[in-house]
């Protein structure tokens, strides 16, 4: 409740007033809740300025992060190149920035596939009891495959195939972001599945039955909303997992090409040189450290603005 | 009542549920909890059923078993001469606006990211297509109705005392004017002034809407208070059924005396003498109920014939019915 609220709930004496304000949209709550989240409102401030930079920061910053000028290698911090060249003479702000855009793209949808999986067949196996046992089976050996190995085969036998059908880059964007959204669900449909075991057996699922609420109305307005504070750490916690994965399979060859910047590509061509030039590793470092802490605050900040036990508070 | 035995509303008969109990690696059926063991009782159109007896015994199992909130094992329930046990999934969703219930935990019954208006327009969103306009309107009659402030509309369960949680959950369960309402315990929760409340809330609905409550509770002074009829049950069996006075005033199953001898007097003279019956050893388990009477293990007044047969459930005086061996005689 806002200070306003307070204000006018307290000016009208209960029962006397004749206008009552009717149910408000809980989503202007959730907002209010939200400001007052320091942490969350910081996070979301950072994030904004991170889309921005690497949204609008090729438009002014017009180098080509391909661009490579041997003549100018290894340069330091200048106004020519504000964080400097990599061993080819490649600007690193464009770089950066052109990383960013990849890397953030590829964490977001990853993270958004892997948590639309995982809740999905987490909820259908807490609550249907018949799907359980296939369900979770399937978690399981998902569980038990030697991930790298899988992607591995993932990227050899559908590079080509998909580079042909949607250009090279957008092949490659779309094999990786299923590639870990496909092996990186199943600790969320665990945890989502014993929520929903557990709150299928509270009182209110049983009031909606005895009302006559069919299953698919039951989960959405019963049972999501419930299980959403799991979900949300998940899915913070699932970029960062996401960028760390992409920059892995690039380390290995496996992610986009070489010449093609992604912070997790950065970070990697710079780890040889670490000791004469810090910056390198640092730069992509500091923002995806950046990224994840900013998206994980906000995602605390809406987990507990999602929450009215804690909002009233 | 025993003067006018209006038109039968619920007819339960033969109400079996089990749960069944599984062992092994293969999950092998090897043999049931038998919550509620062949239960049949009528309630009457606008009349109250207090069903009465100790934890375990089967009484909300045996609730909800009506409302086919859980799938019975055997039996029929009737509803205006219509069977729930054996509607379809649409037949069914179709009655449920008939038959409501009221929960023992109001905390735990209502979902907590839910605002009361959403709680109480949920039945109303799932049976009736009215306007939005129409939809508040009907919830502020509601919320009127049970006595609760209008201006609650936008708040959360957490932020309301006990009882008005269960004004909540009975305007829920009144939100599509049913004709039967199952209450679990509404009361159990509750402390002793708020009990009193609500229970006097539940009486002024009956006589304005005309509802017929199926009263599960432990309290046997509540139920004195509110019930017109009251049916005893114990290990999953309804062992008696009498109207509330002859019931309190002469209980003729000896675990209904036991049962009763507990309720404490509050005049302090009569509460010198009273004489508590102390039953001896544990209530069986379910899942392993004697032979004979469910009650011979632990009858002050047990026979040899006890341990044997099982008694019948029939009527020994106009409106009432035992289940116990000392009375099978004069219905023979």
């Amino acid at each position: 409740m806002t200070e306003t609220d307070k204000a006018s709930a307290a000016a009208q004496p209960s029962g006397a007033s004749l206008s009552y304000r009717p149910p408000r949209s809980q989503w202007w709550d959730v907002w209010d809740q939200f400001k007052t989240h320091k942490g969350a409102l910081i996070g979301l401030t950072i994030f904004v300025l991170i889309l921005a930079a690497i949204v609008i920061g090729p438009m002014l910053w017009t180098i080509e992060p391909t661009y490579v000028d041997l003549r100018a290698r290894n340069k330091g911090f200048s106004m020519a190149h504000p964080f400097g060249t990599d061993q080819l003479g490649r600007d690193i702000l464009a770089r950066m920035m052109a990383g960013g855009k990849v890397s953030i793209s590829v964490g977001m949808t990853a993270m958004a596939l892997s948590i639309l999986l995982g809740t999905t067949i987490g909820v259908l196996a807490g609550y249907f009891k018949h799907l359980e046992g296939p369900l979770m089976r399937m978690t399981d050996l998902f569980l038990a495959l030697p991930l790298l190995p899988l992607l591995l085969l993932m990227v050899t036998l559908f590079r080509d195939p998909l580079s042909k059908s949607f250009g090279p880059e957008g092949g490659i964007f779309l094999l990786i972001v299923s590639a870990i959204g496909a092996t990186s669900w199943m600790q969320t449909a665990r945890i989502v599945r014993g929520e929903v075991l557990g709150l299928k057996e509270r009182e209110f699922v049983l009031a909606a039955r005895s009302i006559g609420t069919p299953s698919r109305r039951m989960i959405t307005r019963h049972i999501l909303p419930n299980v959403l504070s799991p979900i949300m750490v998940s899915a913070t916690l699932g970029i960062a997992s996401a960028i760390i994965t992409e920059s892995a399979l690039s380390f290995l060859g496996l992610g986009f090409p070489p010449d093609f910047p992604t912070w997790g590509r950065l970070l990697f061509d710079a780890v040889d040189q670490m000791q004469l030039y810090p910056s390198r590793v640092i730069l992509p470092g500091v923002a995806i450290s950046l990224t994840v802490l900013s998206v994980n605050y906000i995602g605390d900040g809406l987990r507990d603005a999602l929450d009215p036990r804690i909002r009233g508070r | 009542m025993l003067d006018a035995p209006g038109k039968a509303l619920i007819e339960v008969s033969g109400l079996k549920m089990y749960f069944p109990i599984t062992a092994g690696v293969f999950r092998k059926h090897v043999g049931d909890v038998k919550a509620v063991d062949n239960v049949s009782f009528t309630i009457y159109e606008g009349e109250t059923l207090g069903l009465v007896g100790e934890s375990g015994c089967g009484k909300s199992t045996c609730g909800r078993a009506i409302l086919r909130l859980y799938e019975p094992t055997a039996g029929a329930v009737r509803i205006d001469s219509k069977d729930v046990l054996a509607a379809d999934a649409d037949t069914l969703r179709e009655m449920r606006p008939k038959m409501q219930m009221v929960f023992q935990d109001p905390q735990a019954s209502l979902n907590p990211r839910m605002t009361v208006a959403a709680i109480i327009g949920e039945p109303l969103d799932e049976h009736t297509s009215l306007s939005k306009k129409d939809k508040l309107a009907r919830i502020y009659e509601l919320m009127d109705q049970v006595g609760l402030n209008r201006d609650f509309a936008n708040r959360y369960p957490h932020e309301f005392s006990g009882g008005q949680r269960q004004r909540i959950g009975i305007a829920r369960a009144l939100a599509l004017n049913p004709k039967f309402i199952v209450c679990d315990e509404p009361i159990a929760a509750l402390d002793v002034s708020i009990q009193a409340q609500v229970v006097n809330l539940l009486e002024e609905l009956q006589d304005r809407l005309g509802l017929t409550y199926l009263f599960i509770s432990h309290d046997l002074s509540m139920v004195r208070h509110i019930a017109d009829r009251v049916a005893v049950m114990y290990l999953g069996q309804i062992i008696e059924l009498a109207p509330r006075d002859p019931l309190y005033v002469e209980p003729l199953h000896p675990y209904t005396q036991a049962l009763l001898s507990a309720v404490p007097e509050p005049d302090p003279e009569a509460e010198k003498t009273r004489r508590r019956i102390i039953l001896k050893g544990d209530v069986p388990s379910p899942a392993n109920p004697p032979k004979g009477c469910n009650f011979c293990t632990r009858c002050p007044k047990v026979m040899e014939i006890c341990r044997q047969t099982e008694p019948t459930f029939h009527e020994v005086q106009p409106g009432r019915f035992v289940a116990c061996h000392l009375y099978q005689e004069t219905a023979d």
